[in-house]
């Protein structure tokens, strides 16, 4: 029995969405190094779509590959429908992940919102 | 592909001469050592003889040995004992250093909230106990003194014969872990002063579930199983025959060939260590003399242990960490926070722990493959960015 499915171990691997995005329309980090993990998630939205997203994470293989999949759940998503993102959903989508590392999907979840709530504040400034 | 197993401070694979010394103690020497007829008795020489090699290679006398199932069960008993000792004499005190294994720092929690005061000694950046400080600790009420021979995350040897003279000179009882010791350095309790020591089989190839306590004379040790007379009322159950058989005879192996061997160890792990020092912002953990021979354990900034195990182990390579999410809990190794890595550091550990066939081949390997997986891990970590524009300030 691993420790983590193989869904996890491939976006671990193999991160999807990798990078940065230099002229983010919303930028979004959450979690602290104290802690062991820090995501960070650039957004680019178009006509309240998100166009891409990329990820930075420091921390185990489920932070990675929890920050791997949130990105591939809403990317060329509506803004709206990315709002609704949940831990549970990135959890599934990675074939679940062992209860302690839970926190890592949640912190996902958070991440995105994060991005999310800076591409509002800052649009609502501008407008 | 290869695999290189470098973690030998968590276990260590069965001799193949320990594995040939037990197996005729699973099948026609099956006895219990409890017996009055022949298969019974034949069991029992062979544990005594066991005790007596064991005893031999501590410079002990074979009285001294109780079987135990490994090191944990050593360490709490050897506690108990000298906490009932000191309960009956009105000595509460225990002195112990912060980076003990759990084995040891678990029961201490247990009696302090039975009353005992307990001082956890500071072993300083080097991961070395300051043998005045330990001094100046001891109080009239001083029950026992417990540090371990060498700690099993950074290596570090402890002044063992020191200590011990510290402690017969004031008259408290000391007690060592010598868990990551036995077999690999070499041990006198005599000469040390060593009043009670534990070991486990299987960190020096010996089976797993099989350890023992070496207790000096006169010391009564306190059962923690109670049942049978076995091993004179100290530890109740059927001994685990095979087990300490093949234990003695591991032992009696490592103890041979320790020498020539830890000279091959050593210039492996300086090799390894000069190896990964050439990343940058890295650190050994633990003192570069004053350390096990296969003992290398370094953090690096910007990436997390469990991240860096897993790619590893993807090349080949077996290596543990301390990091929080290798420990089981939210906080990273307390050895490396005893010696004062902060939490954002402790998080990027790498323990490696090289066994006797270790190759200067494979040293080079594992170098190649920790730069090449660091890098990774720094590429996109937001942490390493930080460090690397400014914003934040490198602490290694």
């Amino acid at each position: 029995m691993a420790l983590y499915s193989e869904k996890v171990m491939d976006h671990f691997r193999n991160p999807r969405n990798l990078g940065v995005i230099e002229d983010a329309d919303g930028v979004g980090e959450v979690g602290n190094a104290k802690c062991g993990d820090i995501m960070k998630m650039y957004l680019k939205i178009e006509d309240d779509t998100i166009q891409d997203v990329k990820f930075e994470t420091f921390g185990c293989a489920s932070a990675i590959a929890s920050s791997s999949m949130a990105t591939e759940l809403i990317k060329g998503q509506p803004v709206s429908k990315a709002m609704e993102l949940t831990n549970q959903a990135v959890a599934e989508a990675l074939d679940g992940l062992p209860d302690y590392k839970l926190h890592c999907s949640v912190l996902a979840e958070e991440a995105i919102k994060s991005a999310l709530e800076d591409y509002e504040s800052k649009k609502n400034k501008t407008e | 592909m290869k695999r290189i197993y470098a973690d030998n401070a968590a276990t260590t694979p069965l001799s193949p001469t320990a594995l040939e010394a037990m197996l005729p103690y699973f099948r026609e020497q099956f006895g219990n050592p409890s017996s009055f007829y022949r298969e019974g008795q034949l069991a029992k020489s062979a544990m005594e003889e066991a005790r007596i090699k064991i005893a031999s290679c501590i410079g002990a006398d074979y009285k001294q040995i109780t079987f135990t199932s490994g090191g944990s069960e050593a360490d709490n008993q050897a506690h108990i004992t000298a906490a009932a000792l000191g309960r009956s004499q009105g000595q509460m005190h225990i002195i112990s250093t912060a980076f003990e294994h759990h084995a040891i720092l678990h029961p201490l929690k247990a009696l302090e909230k039975e009353g005992f005061r307990v001082t956890l000694l500071d072993v300083h950046e080097n991961g070395i106990v300051d043998v005045a400080e330990l001094e100046e600790a001891i109080g009239e009420d001083t029950c026992l003194v417990s540090v371990m021979f060498a700690n099993n995350e950074i290596g570090t040897i402890q002044p063992i014969a020191e200590i011990g003279a510290v402690c017969r000179k004031h008259g408290v009882l000391f007690h060592t872990d010598a868990v990551q010791a036995v077999g690999h350095l070499e041990i006198d309790v005599e000469r040390m002063c060593i009043d009670m020591l534990s070991a486990s089989a299987h960190k020096f190839h010996g089976p797993k579930g099989s350890g023992f306590l070496y207790a000096r004379k006169g010391i009564r040790l306190r059962p923690l199983i109670a049942g049978g007379a076995q091993e004179k009322s100290k530890r109740a159950g059927t001994e685990n025959v095979a087990g300490i058989v093949g234990m003695a005879a591991a032992l009696t192996e490592s103890n041979a060939r320790m020498c020539e061997q830890n000279k091959h160890i050593a210039a492996c792990r300086d090799a390894l260590i000069a190896g990964l020092e050439t990343i940058e912002h890295c650190a050994l953990n633990g003192d570069r003399e004053q350390r096990l021979p296969s003992n290398v354990s370094f953090c690096f900034e910007g990436i997390e242990g469990e991240s860096l195990l897993l790619l590893l182990d993807d090349k080949g390579i077996c290596a543990s960490s301390g990091s929080a999410c290798t420990s089981g809990s939210l906080d990273p190794s307390h050895v490396l926070m005893a010696i004062g890595r902060v939490h954002d550091v402790a998080h990027g550990s790498l323990r490696l722990t090289l066994g006797e066939d270790i190759t200067k081949e494979e040293v080079d390997y594992i170098v190649q493959a920790v730069k090449e997986v660091v890098e990774r891990l720094r590429s996109f970590s937001p942490v390493w960015r930080d460090l690397c524009t400014g914003k934040a300030k490198h602490l290694l």
